[in-house]
């Protein structure tokens, strides 16, 4: 599906994704200014930065922050998913 | 404009949400049951629940004009208690007989847990046995993915169950594909942080077609957004599209899926 009057996309969203990525500079500072490099979910998200340099950007960050196993879990120990897979290896 | 929200949790709402949807132009609401934010103790507090979807929230949407209607289940985060999912799931058929109900939902996987797996199953299974519609949840977050394979498999192993009469729903960039080149109905929940945002969940109808596809605010006691369809039907305006497309997208798509339900009547 595509519009019949094409907009110009940088137009468009250019000064809402400098924002964004501006809080993401922030962030990391934030994080590495107080200490919590160590967080598996900020090794997560360092690696998903990574994706930006390909194709498909945004399915390949939700792949590089997922589950990548098959097989059924034994059991629910919590209701609650926290953004990034714990058991990465890093 | 005229649209439909599909998934919406009326019952965390005020009744400011439901004038703020009329005036936006929505023409009906579906209301799936889900997870309170606390497990119920009892399949006497589904019932309750139940009754609440049939027959109290219906008549305080019509309050405001607008038709209001359901799907029941037990929600996967409370599906790990067999027994109690069990309980739960025999009440569903008599109230499959009230006239606001479209059918079996937000049923599937949170953590994608083996009890979660048997009740999605059981509840397939219901819906099959009494030819309704259903709308599919999928997991968070890192979960998402996983889940989403899961519940596509399970349910296309099941030769009863017409794809066309399926609706996945909080699909995002990387589950979108698996469940169209599937045959069902995608849902794109449109959420501040988590699921999507508008201009992604545009994105998505850019690439995969806007045929198989609803838009929804499942709005609830969390941080959601009741106005979010009509404010993604304003991304699409910004983007160029005209007014027929909007009315196809927002309001014509989620008719045609739902009118499988012969107790989803909106008049003309």
């Amino acid at each position: 599906m595509k519009p019949k009057n094409k907009q110009n996309t940088v137009d468009l969203y250019y000064m809402e994704a400098r924002s964004k990525l501006i809080d993401i500079a922030a962030f990391m500072d934030r994080v590495e200014r107080d200490g919590f490099t160590d967080d598996f979910r900020y090794l997560a998200f360092k690696d998903a930065l990574k994706e930006l340099d390909s194709d498909n950007r945004t399915r390949k960050v939700l792949l590089s922050l997922s589950d990548p196993t098959k097989e059924l879990i034994p059991v629910a120990t919590t209701k609650a998913a926290c953004g990034a897979w714990p058991d990465k290896p890093q | 404009m005229r649209y439909i929200e599909p998934h919406a949790h009326m019952v965390s709402r005020t009744t400011d949400d439901y004038m703020a949807m009329v005036v936006a132009g929505c023409k009906a609401v579906c209301e799936p049951a889900f997870w309170a934010g606390f497990d119920r103790s009892s399949a006497h507090g589904f019932y309750d629940y139940f009754c609440q979807l049939t027959d109290y929230e219906p008549k305080r949407a019509a309050k405001f004009g607008l038709p209001h209607f359901s799907w029941l289940c037990i929600n996967p985060k409370e599906s790990e208690d067999i027994k109690l999912a069990e309980d739960v799931i025999a009440l569903i058929p008599e109230f499959l007989k009230r006239d606001n109900v479209l059918g079996i939902g937000e049923i599937g996987l949170n953590k994608n847990s083996r009890n979660e797996m048997t009740i999605l199953e059981k509840h397939v299974n219901l819906a099959a046995e009494y030819d309704q519609l259903i709308l599919v949840h999928t997991p968070h977050l890192e979960d998402k993915l996983k889940g989403t394979q899961l519940i596509v498999d399970m349910i296309k192993s099941d030769s009863r169950i017409d794809p066309g009469k399926v609706l996945i729903d909080h699909l995002e960039e990387h589950t979108a594909k698996i469940v169209m080149d599937a045959g069902f109905w995608g849902g794109l929940t449109l959420y501040p942080e988590s699921k999507c945002t508008s201009p992604r969940a545009v994105d998505i109808i850019e690439t995969y077609g806007g045929d198989r596809l609803w838009m929804n605010s499942a709005c609830d006691w969390g941080v959601s957004v009741p106005l979010a369809v009509p404010y993604a039907a304003q991304e699409m305006r910004r983007r160029g599209y005209d007014d027929e497309t909007l009315d196809q997208v927002f309001y014509q798509n989620p008719v045609r899926f739902l009118s499988q339900s012969p107790n989803f009547n909106i008049g003309k």
